[in-house]
């Protein structure tokens, strides 16, 4: 038997920690979600099938800009001394992952406005004809295309390790500290972005070839979280006490229900057989993979928030 | 107290004060009741002073930071607090930012106990309070108006009210607290403990307690000492129903079952005799009726006492062993608030009587004999005498009392025999808190013709009264000089650090004011309190600027041990140690103590314990919001297999009924391996139900309000008050 | 180079929290939040029981992964006694170094920014003791340098058996609970 008390009583805190609520999670997801649709985009462009894959390589790049302005927003309403934000940008701490996640976007956004370029809206060249310039300097220049391919990998999966690192990186928390999370949370980010893909793309084969790429992210995600737990789970006693939570703890009903059945099994089963052409392709299956990727980004940060070593309360 | 709110505060006290200076100029402007902040000083200030959060007394020194009070530190000439205070004295500073002060002088509107006022100024309450006291006068004579006051702080109070001819003055540190303890030992060794205890623990090798939790309970010196002794590595004892944080420390934890001290006590005592391991030469020099005693406990054995404690024979005979191969720097410690079971002065007797079979009464590690200064006294007019007798204990009803009985004021207040009470002067003592059964408190309160409490915060009683009046913090006022008796003779001056935040005054200045109003002033000579402090050190030979700077003198040291060439004395009538008392047997008692069956709870029933904690006072410090913040409400400990049984979970809230059907506030559960399963325990204090006091209203559960029974020591008239039992009520 | 520690006797403790009232009243910590505190631990079946008290607060770690995760270098470790502050006009509050505290010692000040215990800096270069080991009743709490082998501090290592919070944690925390 043993009984812990402690007088300490801090807002945020106690009786445990939840320094982080919506914002965070929101962030990292949308991090996730355009890291892997740059990766995709810039797949496309790398091996020159930009054309064909259109939405990917023409669409997504203003929809990631978009989207990705929505969670570096919300990452600023985390913040609890918001005027001195601009103190990210005066330091890079190399052993912050939250430093170097600053720079990062930073550079995410030229990278993404560069493919964004290919193709940019109809009222946008209208306004300013440079613009169209630019666009038809880049299409003269397919190895600068295959560049712009390359960095937004590049960058695409580093946002995509980042958004993971930002929570494995914290060793006090024993459900984050495995790297694993970082390639969950970018493969999680890729199989967003293709189910995302899948739900908007109007041309037939572009749809089926993202529908097929994610039921093999889907798999891949399952086998990750598979890793991660098994990697927990003959860890130490807390290690084991973090994965629990979500195995059989409070969290679990979220994470069997909304992140493994409904957030990847069903989807999957759904895409196999749309890909097989048993049922009609519909955006039923992508937006349960879009909003089970949200609910990980949501259990994990909460469930490792709530994680802790035992005998400190 | 948050940095921003305390500004925003002080913003608000300002606005006050000039309310206050405004309501003020009705009346006369008494010299000393002078602003001392008017030029705040840039930087820091230090000014010492002694602090009231309790009654010990600590000297201190404030810091003022550019003029508003920051912190308080103790002062490390002090032979209390060496340079140390206390959790509640280090918080102090909370009395003063308190939002929930009384700020102006209230006089009721409605009915008593509705809490609706109106605010008046002094001149008007204290002409109120004088017109009704000179009618009671006249009607009833002066002995019918009776006083009850807490600390030092009454002195000036209850010298106008004796000009005034009253007789009547309690308190409730008597008979509902360390009553027992002292006539326990007066009627053995002759003398009391007295305040501050005159216990060596630093210096004892074998320190025994017997439910006194030092550590939670936090005398300061007494904490201090009890760190010396663990690092000393002295051999601790801990008798308790509750592992309570002494026991954590202990060597030898006994889990007693609650109301058999007196036969552990009587077992311990068997052992020491029986096996000649007592101290021969001091029981042959001082002792009276040892034969009779060794006599009477010779069947006492520890298997005799194991049924009733539930205390292994074995360990009973070890820890006796124990105590007396250390003799006699053994401390038996006679404890402090000691009114349990109504058999308590047969108890504090038995623990007298160990430390005498053990030589620790007047030895080194044991009780020592206390020194103090003493100043001349103010040379005031001599008070009226009165032909009545005080009518607290009639005709001796209770033999042994040494002071008077708060409850025997209030039954005679209630029966109007054998004369009438038909006024209450309340001082710093929350009654409805303090006194077991609060219908019967309520019930003499409706008897009165006046009620006025004086006090911080609206406590309770204030609740209760038909004129508040708002006393200045002790940070805010000057007292008469803390003399304790103590190791060493020194005395300490309490002066004012800030000034009050609103229309408050000190007591002095009250007690003056409501004694010029009764016609009295020549009783007080003096303008200024500074005066009357500045004559009495005067004659005494000493200055009071130097004091003011210096805030303690302290003595030179003087023997304070039988071993230091102390010859005692003892003042019983044998003028020895009593083990064998005779004016007990005349009176109809146990010449020597004999151990009685408590009552026992019924099935479903536990034991409702109550103790302190160490951030808190009485009910007396839960709006101090710095306190507060480290214990905001209190719990009820239950032991974990009877949570269990019960279904009931840690934190969770539930209610406590007793067994006259008394249900208490909600109150959070601490399900625990600390406790006997008999028995609960909570902190007392809490349950706050007087509207005034915002910041603790509601805030846990009372257990004096559950405290609707108590048992009458037929010695002294303590009121026993662990003879409740409480039951759960899981639905809140 | 100074290294501060504190050793805090729990044979001693009582854990009455003067340590923390001091430290509100020194620090003026804002009314709901605590610098330090009291946690008690109980071990066994009654009457068999065994407490511990600790008075527990910032542990000033070697290792200190709270100043590792700051992105903008609020979070420092003093010149001084490697005693780890925050900077309050650097701090952002993305709150990355409360969630990276093993012990949980730190929180957010009500004005914005990562607060925490800091071993009374301010008194310290004065040649003071950290405001809660200045007012302990029970002088269970010392403080002193790790780097100097003559400090009380260390002699009190040498002979005594202690223990430090979640060694498991890899900080190598300076708060050394005598046991």
């Amino acid at each position: 038997m043993l009984e812990l008390t402690t007088t300490r009583h801090n807002p945020m805190i106690d009786p445990s920690l939840h320094v982080w609520s919506w914002e965070i999670p929101l962030y990292l997801f949308i991090g996730g979600l355009v890291a892997g649709m740059m990766i995709i985009s810039g797949y496309f462009l790398f091996s020159k099938r930009y054309k064909e894959i259109d939405c990917v390589c023409y669409s997504l790049p203003l929809i990631s800009l978009i989207v990705l302005s929505i969670g570096m927003f919300s990452l600023f309403l985390d913040l609890e001394h918001k005027l001195f934000v601009w103190r990210l940008y005066t330091t890079l701490k190399i052993s912050s992952p939250m430093s170097w996640g600053a720079w990062i976007l930073i550079l995410v956004y030229p990278v993404i406005i560069a493919n964004f370029l290919m193709n940019p809206l109809k009222f946008i060249e209208v306004k300013f004809p440079q613009i169209t310039k630019l666009t038809t300097f880049i299409h003269q220049r397919p190895r600068l295309i295959q560049n712009i391919g390359i960095v937004n990998m590049i960058l695409g999966g580093m946002l995509g390790i980042y958004t993971g690192v930002l929570l494995s990186a914290m060793g006090s928390r024993p459900l984050w500290n495995s790297s694993i999370l970082s390639i969950l949370f970018l493969v999680s980010g890729l199989s967003g972005a293709a189910a995302f893909v899948h739900m908007i793309a109007q041309n037939v084969k572009e749809r089926e070839l993202l529908a097929k790429a994610d039921n093999s992210f889907l798999i891949l995600e399952l086998f990750v979280i598979m890793l991660l737990l098994v990697g927990l789970l003959t860890t130490s006693k807390v290690h084991i006490a973090a994965a629990r939570l979500l195995l059989d703890g409070p969290f679990a009903a979220q994470f069997w229900v909304f992140v493994i059945f409904l957030g990847i099994i069903v989807p999957l089963i759904i895409q196999l057989l749309a890909v097989n052409h048993k049922i009609k392709h519909t955006p039923v299956a992508p937006v349960m993979v879009i909003i089970g990727g949200l609910i990980l980004r949501f259990i994990i940060v909460y469930a490792g928030q709530f994680s802790k070593y035992l005998n400190v309360l | 107290m948050n940095a921003i709110s305390r500004r925003k505060f002080l913003k608000l006290t300002g606005y006050t004060i000039g309310a206050a200076a405004a309501a003020s100029s009705l009346t006369p402007v008494i010299k000393g009741a002078k602003k001392i902040n008017k030029e705040k000083v840039k930087g820091i200030q230090t000014i010492p002073t002694y602090c009231d959060i309790c009654f010990w007394k600590c000297s201190a020194i404030a810091y003022l930071k550019d003029g508003e009070l920051w912190k308080i530190e103790g002062h490390p000439n002090d032979p209390l607090s060496k340079g140390r205070l206390c959790p509640r004295g280090t918080g102090g500073i909370g009395a003063h930012f308190d939002p929930d002060r009384l700020r102006s002088p209230l006089i009721r509107t409605r009915e008593r106990g509705e809490e609706k006022w109106k605010e008046v100024t002094w001149d008007e309450a204290l002409s109120y309070i004088a017109k009704k006291m000179n009618k009671i006068k006249e009607q009833y004579g002066a002995e019918s108006v009776a006083s009850f006051s807490h600390g030092i702080g009454g002195n000036f109070l209850k010298h106008t009210l004796k000009a005034y001819g009253a007789i009547n003055f309690g308190a409730p540190s008597f008979a509902q607290c360390r009553g027992p303890r002292d006539v326990g030992f007066e009627l053995t060794v002759g003398d009391s403990i007295g305040s501050p205890e005159r216990t060596d623990i630093e210096n004892s090798k074998c320190l025994v307690l017997i439910g006194s939790h030092l550590g939670e309970n936090m005398h300061n010196s007494q904490a201090q000492e009890f760190a010396k002794a663990i690092e000393n590595d002295a051999t601790i004892i801990v008798v308790d129903p509750r592992f309570s944080t002494a026991a954590s420390k202990a060597k030898y934890y006994l889990p007693i079952k609650p109301g058999t001290d007196i036969a552990l006590l009587l077992a311990w005592m068997n052992v020491i005799v029986s096996e000649k391991l007592y101290n021969i030469d001091y029981v042959t020099k001082y002792g009276f009726g040892f034969e009779q005693f060794a006599a009477e406990i010779s069947s006492y054995t520890p298997e005799w006492a194991y049924p009733e404690t539930g205390i292994d024979p074995d360990l009973i005979r070890k820890t006796a062993r124990t105590m007396a191969m250390y003799k006699p720097a053994t401390l038996v410690h006679p404890g402090r608030h000691t009114t349990w079971y109504g058999d308590d002065t047969q108890r504090s007797r038995a623990i007298a009587l160990l430390n005498a079979l053990l030589g620790s009464w007047g030895s080194k590690g044991g009780l020592f004999f206390p020194v103090s200064y003493s100043l001349p006294p103010y040379p005031y007019p001599a008070y009226p005498t009165s032909t009545k007798e005080k009518l607290d204990n009639p005709g001796k009803k209770y033999p042994f009392a040494s002071e008077e009985i708060t409850t025997g004021i209030r039954e005679a207040t209630i029966t109007g025999k054998p004369y009438p009470i038909k006024s209450w002067i309340v001082y710093s003592t929350n009654l409805i808190f303090a006194l077991p059964n609060i219908d019967e408190t309520i019930k003499a309160i409706q008897n009165l013709d006046l009620l006025v409490v004086v006090d911080t915060i609206g406590s309770e009683i204030a609740g209760w009264a038909d004129v508040v009046l708002p006393e200045s913090v002790y940070l805010e006022r000057h007292d008469d000089f803390n003399m304790s008796p103590f190791k060493q003779p020194f005395f300490s001056i309490r002066q004012p650090v800030v000034d009050p935040p609103g229309d408050q005054k000190p007591n002095w200045w009250i007690a003056k004011k409501l004694a010029e109003k009764l016609g009295l002033g020549n009783y007080f000579p003096w303008n200024d309190v500074e005066e009357y402090l500045d004559y009495r050190l005067k004659a005494g030979g000493l200055s009071l600027a130097k004091l003011k700077k210096e805030g303690v003198f302290v003595g030179e040291k003087k023997p304070i041990y039988i071993e230091e060439g102390v010859v005692p004395e003892f003042g019983t009538p044998s003028g020895k140690i009593e083990f064998y008392s005779p004016q007990l047997l005349q009176a109809g008692f146990d010449p020597v103590p004999k151990f009685t069956k408590v009552e026992e709870p019924p099935t479903g029933y536990f034991r409702l314990l109550y103790g302190r904690i160490p951030v808190h006072s009485f009910s007396r410090t839960q709006t101090n919001r710095i306190l507060m913040d480290m214990y905001g409400e209190n719990e009820v400990w239950v032991n974990q297999d009877i949570a269990d049984k019960w279904g009931i979970k840690n934190d969770q809230y539930i209610k406590l009924k007793n067994q006259d059907g008394v249900i208490s506030n909600k109150v959070k559960l601490k399900t625990t391996e600390r406790i006997r399963p008999d028995c609960v325990y909570m902190i007392h204090g809490f349950g706050h139900t007087s509207k005034m006091l915002k910041g603790a209203y509601g805030k846990g559960a009372s257990d004096s309000e559950l405290i609707t029974r108590y048992k009458t020591d037929p010695l002294m008239g303590g009121t026993g008050m662990n003879v409740n039992f409480v039951t759960f009520e899981t639905e809140v | 180079m100074a290294r501060f520690a504190m050793a805090i006797d729990t044979k001693k403790c009582v854990g009455c929290m003067d340590c923390v009232v001091a430290c509100k009243n020194e620090n003026s910590v804002p009314e709901g939040y605590n610098r330090d505190w009291i946690v008690t631990i109980t071990e066994g079946k009654y009457p068999d029981v065994h407490l511990e008290i600790q008075s527990q607060r910032c542990n000033h770690c070697d290792n200190t992964p709270c100043v590792e995760c700051c992105p903008t270098g609020a979070s420092h470790v003093n010149d001084v006694g490697a005693v780890v502050l925050v900077d309050h006009d650097k701090c952002i509050g993305c709150k990355a170094c409360l969630a990276a505290c093993p012990y949980s010692a730190r929180f957010i000040n009500p004005e914005g920014y990562a607060d925490k215990c800091t071993f009374c800096i301010h008194r310290v270069e004065k040649g003071e003791m950290p405001a809660c080991v200045n007012v302990c009743p029970t002088h269970c709490m010392h403080f002193g340098d790790l780097d100097d082998p003559n400090s009380e501090i260390n002699k009190l290592l040498a002979s005594r058996k202690f223990h430090q919070l979640l060694p498991e944690a890899g900080t190598n925390p300076r708060i050394f609970y005598l046991t």
